[in-house]
Order: C-alpha cells, then structure tokens, then sequence
C-alpha cells in the first residue's frame, strides 16, 4: 500500500499485475501521481505492459543486474552519505583475514572443499578490546564474531535463572569503525572493490540485457532516491527460486540501503507473498525450522539440549531480540498450560528436535528411500511440484496418505496417474477428506503486508466438508485420548499440550456443524494472555512488551501480540479505516504491533530529523521528547529514546545501540551491507550461474554456487552444466488466470476457459530455428523427463546476446495436470530437485531444457483427457 | 439524457489484462462456460496472445482482448494492449430499432436490456449491431446455462440491470482492481476520461483519446492536439479510452451510423438466406458487416 507513495517502482523477480493484481492497484496509483515504473524480467508480460520501461534479462542472472546497479552507485558517488554512513555497516571494519571472491576465484574465504561449508571466522567485524577491568565474560569467540556460543552445560535448568544477568555475560564489545569510510577493511571499500567488475558491459555480457537500457534503469533509480524522494523495489519467486535466491534479495537490500531507501516512506523492498495467507503460514509456522514468531526450531545438532541452553543460544544480547526469553517461554505457556511450569522447563523437553533438513524437497527425497509412511497434505499438491515425477513415484512407498482438498487433485490421484501401468502394485491407503472453503470457516488471513484480516463463517460447508481447523483440533483431541494412557517419554508433548477452543454454544447456535473449534480462542491465544487456566479469567495482552519469562503470560506468537488487545476487540476485524491516510492504520492490523513501515526510524536523520518534508515520516519531537509519525504508524523504535542517545556498552539489547540505530532487530542496529552471519554462502552476494545453465560463469572460474544442495540420486539427473544437449533457458511461472497447481482454479468453469492449455512462449526467431509454429504441439525435455505444451510464438520473448553467443529463452506456466476440466502435461515432470543453501528453495526460475516440435500431445496427456471430468 | 444516465468508462491504459472482469460478470449474472469439453478435450487453446474466449458471445459478454505490438527488434515498437470490451449501450442502438418485439429495450438508466421471454429469435439485432456485440444462444437453457439463458434467444451484457437498479455498480467496474472500468453517471464519466486525457497526454503520451464522445464538443476540457476523441452511434454509454486506432480493437474506425441505413435493402436478402440456411446466413451476413468495418480498421 505503501507503495503508492514510491516516486520508482522497479519490478524484477516479479511479474505483479498478473501475479498480485489485486495489489497492483497501488503502483498504478503511484504512477498515476508520476512515478517511473520499470520491470527487468526475461519475459515481456502483463506487468511490462504496465510499465514506463521494460527490460529484458537472462533468467537467473539478477545479482550481475543489481551488482551492476550497486558499482554505478558506488563508483559515481551516488549513494545518499548521510544515510550510508550513520544507519548502515558501510564504516565497519571488517576481519583482516577475510577474502573476498574476487580474489579468491569465486570463493569467500573460510571455504572447507571437503565439507562444503564455510567456516565464517574471518566474515566477523572487528572489535575494540575489551575494557582492562573487570573483564567481560565470554570467549574469544564472542569477542571476534556475534554468534555467542554458549557451551552445552548438561542438566541445566532454568529455575532461578536471571536472564539479564545470563545476557550481559554474551555482550561483546563495539565493532570498529571508520567513518571516513577510507579504510580498506570498511565494508564500504570491500563493496565497492567486490562490485568493481560488474560494470555495465559485464551487465551485458552476463545478463543480455542491453547496456543502454541497464544505464537508463540506473539513472531513474539514483535520480529518484535522496532525502526528497524514495523508491521501491519488489519481488516474489521469481527472486527466490534460485540456488542463490536469499543473496539475489540482499543485493537488492544492498542497493536500496545505499540509496537511503529502506525505513522509509514510498522506499523499502515489497516482498510479495503467495496467496492468500503465505505470510500467515510463516508467520504461525509451516516451516519446518521456524516455530510461530519466527523463533527457531529446537534442533538436535546445536546447543539446544536444554531450555537454558536453547535460550541462551537464540537471543541475541545486542538487538531487540534480547527479550527472546520472554517469548519463548510465553510460547511454551501457551501449549501447554497449567503443565508448563518452571520445575518442567515449561515442557521444553517434551517438543521434537529436527534432526536435518526437513524441507520439500529431501522430504520427497527421504519418501523414496523408503523412511517417510505416512503423509497429510492440507492445501498442498506435490504431485505436480518440482521433478513432479519423481515425487509421484517417491509417493507410491507410502502406507497411508490423507489429502485434504476441495476436488480429488493429482495429489489425491497419484496412484492413478496416465504413467502408472499398474495401480494395483500401489499399496497406499489414500483418504480424500473434503475441505472447507474461506467462506465457510472463521479464521485470518496474514496478506503481504503483514496485515492480518479477520473473515466471519457465512455458511457451513456441504456435507462432510470440514475446515482445516477442525480437522486439526479433532485429530488433537483424538490422539491425547489415544494416549492417554501411555507411560512413554515420547508422548509427553501429546498429553501435556492444551487445545482449550471449544465452541461458545452461542457462536454455534445457528450453524448446523456445532463441534468447529473457537476460531477467536486460537487467535487469542496466539495473541498471548496473563496466564490463568481457564478462559474466563484469561485478560489479554495489548503489546509484546507485556510478555514475561517467569511463566505468568502465555502467547503462541510474540509478533502478532496486540491483534486482540482485550477479548472484545478484533482489530483484524476492522475496516473502519478504510484510506484513512498514509497507510490506513486503522484497517485490519499489521504485525508487529501494527507497525506498517519497519525500521521507520531511518525516514528521520540521525537527529532524528525528516530528510525532507516531502518523505516526512517518524521524527523527534524535541519538546514533547518523543518519537512521532505523520501516518499514524507505531514507531519501530524506543519511544522515547533520543537521537543523541549513547549506546551503552554494558546494556542489553537495545540499550546497547544508540539512538541514531534504526535497525533494532539487527545486532549493531545497522542496515547490514555485509553479512557475517545468518548466511551459509557468503557474506556479499556474488555473481553464480544457476545450477543448469548454457554458459559458464563470466566472472569467475566457480561457475556455480559451491554451497548449493543438490540431491544426487536416481531419477533426479541434472542437465549438463554449459553444455549443448539442452542449451535453452527455462523459467516456470504463474498466470492471472491460474493458481499453483490449479485446484483452486482448472475445477472451475469460467476460470478453466479462460486459459485453457499448457503452453510454451518462445520467441519466433527460436521458433523458425526449431521449425514450430505459433499453436503448434511441442516437445520440452530435460535430463528428467518432458512435457508437451502448444506453442505461443510471441515477440514479447527475445533472444540474449551474451558478448556474441545466442542464448534462448522460454516460459511456461505450472499450472496443468491431469485431473480436472483443464487438463495438461505437468510443467514440473522437467524441473530438478535442487536448492537454495540458505533455505532450501528449488530452482524453478532457471534451468535448461530443449525443445522440439512434437505431431500431438504426449501418451500421458492424451490419457489425462480420457478421464471424464 | 437525463442525469440518471448510466454506464461505464473503460481505460485501456490502466488495464492489465487479468479477466477479472469476465470472471466477476460470468459469476454474477451465472452464465455458463462456452464449451466445456473444447476446454478438456484441449481444443479451446486459440494461440492468440493471453486470449481463449476469443469473441463476445451470447455466454461471454466480456471479453478482454490482447494486441501485441512489437518490432522485429522489440525496441522501435513494443507495446502489449490490452481492451475490456463488452456491449457499449449505443446512444442510437441499432439492436433496440430493428427488434420487432420490444424485446430489446431501454432501461430507466439509458441500458440496453432484453426481456428473453419476449425474444422470438429473429435475429434482427444481430446483424444490426455494428460491434458484433449481441449473439444467438441455441445451446443453452435455463437448466444447462442458468437464469439468462432461453434456448432460442439472444443476449448480451445488459449492464448488471439489477445490480444497478438497486443502487450497485456493474459486476466487472467491482471486480477491476486497477479502476480501469468504472462504473458511473456518464457526466462524471466524462469528466473522468477528460481528465485520463489530459494527464496522459501530459505525460507525453498523445495517442490517448475517447472512442463513444466527443469530449471537446460535449463542453469537457481536453488537450486539442495529439490524437482526437471519436463519436460514434449518437455516443456510447460504455466508451473507451484507447491508445491506438480503432481497428487495432476491432472497432469500426468512423460512425456506422444506425443500422436502418445499412441494413434496410439488405434486411430482405438476409431473411431470405437466413430461412434458406438458418445460422448460416446470419453469419454471414453479419461477417459482411465485420469485413466493411476491416478495411477502416488497419487505415
């Protein structure tokens, strides 16, 4: 919504007018009041059409793109000084030891070739020495890097643990600094030496994308960017499916940090999120590694052996995560209650440690070598997902398989599939259980904004059909009955936790399903209360701040605190403030604690001034002697701490940053150019090609990323890397007409027709090339397998010229399978099980494939089709 | 024209093409799919850019068209049009002067609405539209099509009749989430578009101008240079800001006029044809229509 008030909006990563439409109305608000929009994608599509400029880019080669953008920044003097120097790590220095990969031939230094991994020892800052006397304690370590690394202490409980006190033993001292930003060690000179190379020709040479139009994208973003004026970049997969998609972001963050654009009004980076309530299910926690509030997942191979030691090793001392006790034991209180106590350690032990990477994909991965038996899928189709045949055929070892969904999807079918000779050699017990629809069920959805939106039940659901919060609640209840009995350790986490949402009689009266959990019980409970053990003597919580660590206040999720201040009071519910100025912050609730711009304390300079009044935003007010906002917006700061305040080298926290450090979630309160932790490849974001591509990397001699998960097993082949069996650029893609897989939308009538088939776009010049024409049958193959799809011939696809080499690219949109009225070839039988090292995203943006022209559909298609709708 | 007169100002150059507008109408006024088993069977693909529906039609009174426009170096031209396009609510309706039952008539705010139960299927307003707007449904009833549909009859987009009448916008005005249809009294709509214009052509962008007004004429203020407003059939209640000329939307480049001129010395020679070949013959004769307005169109 913010983004109305962008005076640049460049797209890349993004295609949002046919992905987000609905949203979209606010960048054509913002071009309507002058803003320049750009979209830098491979594919010329309906949002380019939207554009004041388009520009064409080789899939997967975004960080040559923004890295070319940083170096003109840089080496052109254009970034905002003020803001580079005072709110981001651009003046701290950096290890003496580190080495970047520009002289270390693609690799960071720190590289182990046997473990594949990198030790990031000399990614650390630099410190002052710690005062003579009395000495902190903490090791040497802690000192060097920010990872405090607290020694696993057996038996430790956390009765009578002051937490403050624990904290303040893990403080380090100051990072060094030179303000001057003339020190080599700066990150500000090793960003700019490391950029150097990534000039406009390089831009071209590697991305395709004419110098011409890199250079006209470059002077709209620095023109419009400055106290006065402020633009966005955004994104969504098409930024994030890459074996590099979390640094291709940083790049981005980079670049809007040196041009004073993130914290700000109309500035920042949009993260467009899946629909409907993707944010909401990271938030309250789908993922494997995050429990709600993005709080990690206690693991087996770190120290988290103890609640004590889990704690200690997740807060941070130096940042607003220093309160991390209070929401981790809150959190506990909150599933399980009255049994959560402090001789217990709040039923710590009682929760699964992960034991590896869990994700998607080694999922599938583990499911076909036999470990995985059973399987729930809610709003899920894998079916159809990445290496979609591979991930059919992993499904056959399963013993039982429960899909929940609103048609018998690909998923439900797997067994039946047109490639299963033999469906009765498939043992699996599969149970189709139909779901609910959103209107049929209360409950929120958590958009991309992080705005939480409250929807009312208006029907019961027909028949057996059920919501997802019922079928949860109920199977909870019918486990601790199940084990009630049980004397096993194993099953103490079942026995202990609380599932307290029964329906008010009245909130059922006049529904005919009367067992449907309370919805606003989850939601209150998610939201935290002073602890009691029933309902009615629960008082909600209005703010995190109120969160305890002595077990006297629970909550499910610290971030969304505040949501349901006092249990008549909804505020997701709330559109009374429909367009009530900057950002509507009475319509619906933001989390956290309705906080709309993060990080708003960088829209003021560091006296806590506007920049201009023209991007006048939070600000000091000197007299009253406190933080306010123009918009409404809650500050993203300490209220009432001043600009001029010092930091404390003996505080917690944020008491440890000073009043000039917008950035309070990270450790030094600054905007992080570089990176020492939080990421396994790599401090900077460099130039990699994707795991498939036709070319070999320009920059370096490591072509790719070294730290990339790749899953060498059978059925899974990777293409040959720059080589000529498959030498076309594939990216997969979503259509307005379309979602995901397409069970919310190929079952239904008037969306089926409007796009009906699978289709490839290419270009024409590939197309009389390959001798296809527009609507012909085409065949796309990779090391996996293929698909066939119509041809969609079309000028809005280009070939690159990559410094005189000739490389295509197609598209195609995932949407099809073989249940349902529209029926097609799956898109996802040609992608590869391959990952991001950070976060295990697949690489569906950019791989290689080769195409051919086919006589018709594919055997499996033409089966697909006979099945009657 | 009184002040109660409705309809909808549709701005090519804020729309992205998403349908919604199709869906939004298909879902209100509950009009059936065209052709299910085209859809399955995989014979509904068109290869026409992000197009499938291909047509306004008796079941599809939206229709959103794509027009690719690039160079073969993608850099002289590229541009990718996009047009909401349904029945415009023509000031002169040719459809509403050739029905010989009153079947077509004119609602209190200035629409085009039909009283199926009185169509006796005749097919006049076929050939007499000149968009090609209104069509023959012998495929659908009631059971298989939903409350608009009488087998035998014709249809088209009847601007949300009842939606308007009590006090609603057009389903697809709703459903646009770039404001590109707006749904209006057609003085603020004019106003609007007036506006559209002089922002536009303010940014540089003079090929912008009003298909259905004269906005000059009608007393509104707008740039005189760049590309000029076009009436057309008395003015239409649905009109358009378009990017380029007529014919790239496939609408009739200069006022056809209304239809009696046209269509009297032929209407013998079609009823004839029509009860000699049935669909045929009215297919034909309204392809004829289409092919005089084609050559205007790529002027």
């Amino acid at each position: 919504m913010d983004l109305q008030h962008s005076d640049f909006i460049v797209f890349m990563g993004s295609n949002m007018a046919e992905c987000h439409p609905v949203g979209f109305k606010w960048p054509m608000k913002a071009k309507a009041k002058g803003a320049t929009l750009v979209h830098v994608d491979p594919r010329f599509t309906r949002t380019s059409a939207m554009c004041d400029l388009y520009v064409p880019i080789r899939s997967g080669t975004d960080i040559a793109f923004l890295g070319g953008l940083a170096n003109y920044i840089l080496s052109n003097d254009k970034y905002f000084k003020d803001y580079v120097v005072n709110f981001t790590n651009a003046p701290t220095l950096i290890n003496a030891g580190f080495k970047d990969t520009e002289d270390n031939d693609g690799f960071f230094s720190g590289w182990d070739a046997a473990k594949k991994t990198y030790d990031r020892a000399t990614w650390q800052y630099q410190r002052n020495a710690p005062p003579p006397a009395p000495a902190p304690t903490g090791t040497a370590e802690q000192h060097e890097g920010q990872e405090p690394a607290p020694k696993p202490v057996a038996g430790q409980s956390v009765k009578g643990v002051n937490w403050g006190t624990e904290i303040a033993k893990l403080l380090p001292t100051f990072p060094k600094e030179d303000r001057t930003l003339q020190d080599p060690q700066t990150v500000f000179q090793i960003l700019k030496r490391h950029y150097a190379r990534y000039t406009p020709e390089m831009v071209e040479k590697i991305c395709g994308t004419p110098k011409d139009l890199f250079l006209k994208v470059a002077d709209i973003i620095t023109s419009n960017s400055g106290p006065d004026k402020t633009g966005a970049f955004v994104y969504a997969v098409g930024w994030t499916q890459h074996t590099y998609g979390v640094q291709l972001i940083r790049t981005a963050g980079i670049v809007q940090l040196l041009l004073g654009n993130i914290g700000r009004p109309g500035g920042g980076i949009m993260a467009l999120r899946g629909h409907a309530s993707i944010q909401g299910s990271t938030d309250i926690a789908s993922l494997y590694n995050l429990h709600p509030g993005y709080l990690n997942t206690p693991s087996a191979n770190t120290t988290h052996d103890t609640l004590k030691n889990y704690i200690l090793t997740e807060t941070q001392p130096t940042s607003f995560w220093s309160n991390t006790p209070a929401y981790v034991i809150s959190q506990l209180k909150a599933w399980f209650g009255a049994n959560a106590t402090v001789d217990n350690d709040y039923g710590y032990d009682w929760l699964p440690k992960i034991t590896a990477d869990h994700s998607h994909l080694p999922v599938f991965v583990e499911m076909m070598d036999g470990k995985i038996k059973g399987m729930i899928l809610t709003g899920q189709n894998p079916a159809t997902s990445i290496n979609a045949g591979f991930t059919r055929k992993a499904m056959r070892n399963l013993d039982w398989l429960i899909v929940r969904d609103f048609y018998e999807t690909e998923s439900a079918a797997f067994w039946k599939a047109p490639d299963v000779d033999d469906s009765s050699a498939i043992k699996t017990e599969v149970i189709l259980m139909p779901a609910a629809h959103v209107a049929e069920k209360d409950g929120t959805m958590t958009q991309t904004q992080r705005t939480l939106q409250w929807h009312d039940k208006a029907a019961d659901p027909p028949g057996d059909s059920r919501g997802d919060l019922w079928f949860w609640w109920h199977l909870g209840l019918r486990l601790k009955e199940r084990y009630a009995s049980s004397t096993a350790t194993r099953d103490l986490g079942i026995k202990n936790m609380t599932l307290d949402y029964d329906p008010e009689p009245a909130d059922v009266a006049n529904w005919r399903i009367k067992d449907e959990p309370a919805a606003k019980k989850v939601l209150w409970e998610i939201n935290g209360f002073n602890y009691a053990k029933d309902w009615k003597d629960r008082t909600l919580l209005s703010t995190f701040t109120l969160l305890k660590d002595d077990g006297t206040t629970a909550a499910g999720a610290w971030i969304y605190t505040g949501v349901t201040p006092d249990k008549n009071t909804n505020r997701a519910a709330m559109t009374s403030g429909k367009n009530d100025g900057w950002v509507s912050p009475n319509w619906g609730w933001a989390w956290p604690a309705n906080r709309h711009q993060l990080y708003n304390r960088a829209s003021a300079d560091p006296a806590g001034n506007p920049w201009s009044d023209r991007k006048k935003y939070t600000y000091w007010d000197a007299t009253a002697k406190t933080w306010k906002n123009v918009a409404g917006d809650s500050i993203d700061f300490t209220a009432t701490k001043a600009p001029d305040t010092k930091p404390n080298p003996t505080g917690i926290g944020v008491a440890f940053q000073s009043g000039s450090d917008p950035f309070i979630l990270k450790t030094d309160g600054k905007g992080w150019l570089f990176a020492p932790v939080g990421l396994s490849d790599g401090p900077l974001p460099t130039h990699y090609e994707p795991w498939e591509s036709p070319v070999n990397n320009a920059l370096y001699k490591q072509d790719r990323n070294p730290v990339t998960k790749v899953w060498d097993v059978a059925g899974n082949k990777y293409n040959t890397f720059a080589g000529t069996d498959f030498p076309i650029v594939i990216s997969t893609y979503r259509l307005t007409e379309h979602h995901l897989s397409g069970v919310m939308t190929r079952w239904l009538p008037w969306l089926a027709e409007l796009m009906p088939e699978l289709f490839i776009e290419m270009s024409p010049e590939l197309a009389t090339e390959k001798g296809i024409k527009n609507g012909d049958w085409v065949k796309v193959s990779t090391s996996r397998s293929a698909a066939t799809a119509r041809a969609l011939v079309t000028r809005r696809l280009r070939p690159f010229n990559l410094g005189g080499k000739t490389v295509h690219q197609v598209g195609m949109p995932f949407h099809w399978g073989y249940m349902g009225i529209a029926v097609g070839d799956v898109t996802n039988n040609t992608s590869a099980l391959v990952a991001d090292p950070n976060v295990s995203i697949h690489e569906g943006k950019a791989f290689t494939c080769n195409i051919e022209k086919a006589t018709g559909p594919s055997d499996f298609l033409q089966r697909a089709r006979k099945v009657p709708v | 024209m009184t002040a109660t007169q409705k309809g909808m100002f549709v701005d090519t150059s804020i729309c992205t093409g998403c349908k919604a507008c199709q869906v939004a109408c298909k879902e209100w006024n509950q009009l059936p799919m065209e052709d299910q088993e085209a859809v399955h069977l995989g014979n509904a693909f068109l290869a026409d850019s992000y197009d499938n529906t291909g047509h306004l039609s008796a079941t599809n009174w939206r229709h959103v068209k794509f027009m690719e426009q690039f160079s073969d170096d993608r850099r002289t031209q590229s541009r990718w049009l996009m047009m909401s396009d349904s029945c415009k609510h023509c000031v002169d309706a040719g459809c509403l002067e050739v029905c010989p039952t009153g079947a077509l008539f004119r609602t209190d705010f200035g629409a085009v609405d039909i009283h199926n139960d009185v169509c006796i299927g005749c097919r006049y307003c076929v050939g007499a539209c000149p968009f090609g707007v209104i069509s023959f449904n012998d495929k659908f009833d009631g059971t298989t099509g939903g409350p608009h549909m009488v087998k035998g009859t014709v249809n088209k987009c009847v601007l949300c009749s009842d939606r308007v009448a009590n006090g609603l916008g057009t389903a697809c005005a709703k459903a646009c989430p770039t404001s590109s249809i707006t749904f209006g009294n057609l003085d603020d709509l004019k106003r609007l578009a007036a506006s559209r214009i002089q922002a536009l052509h303010a940014r540089g962008q003079t090929d912008a101008y009003v298909y259905g007004w004269d906005l000059k004429a009608e007393g509104y203020d707008r740039p005189s240079d760049g590309a000029q407003d076009l009436k057309v059939v008395g003015g239409l209640n649905v009109f358009y800001l378009l990017l380029d000329k007529p014919g790239v939307y496939g609408l009739p480049a200069h006022d056809p006029g209304l239809p009696q001129k046209n269509i009297l010395p032929n209407a013998g020679g079609a009823l004839l044809m029509a009860g000699v070949l049935g669909i045929a013959g009215v297919a034909s004769f309204r392809k004829r229509r289409m092919d005089a307005a084609a050559p205007a169109a790529v002027e």
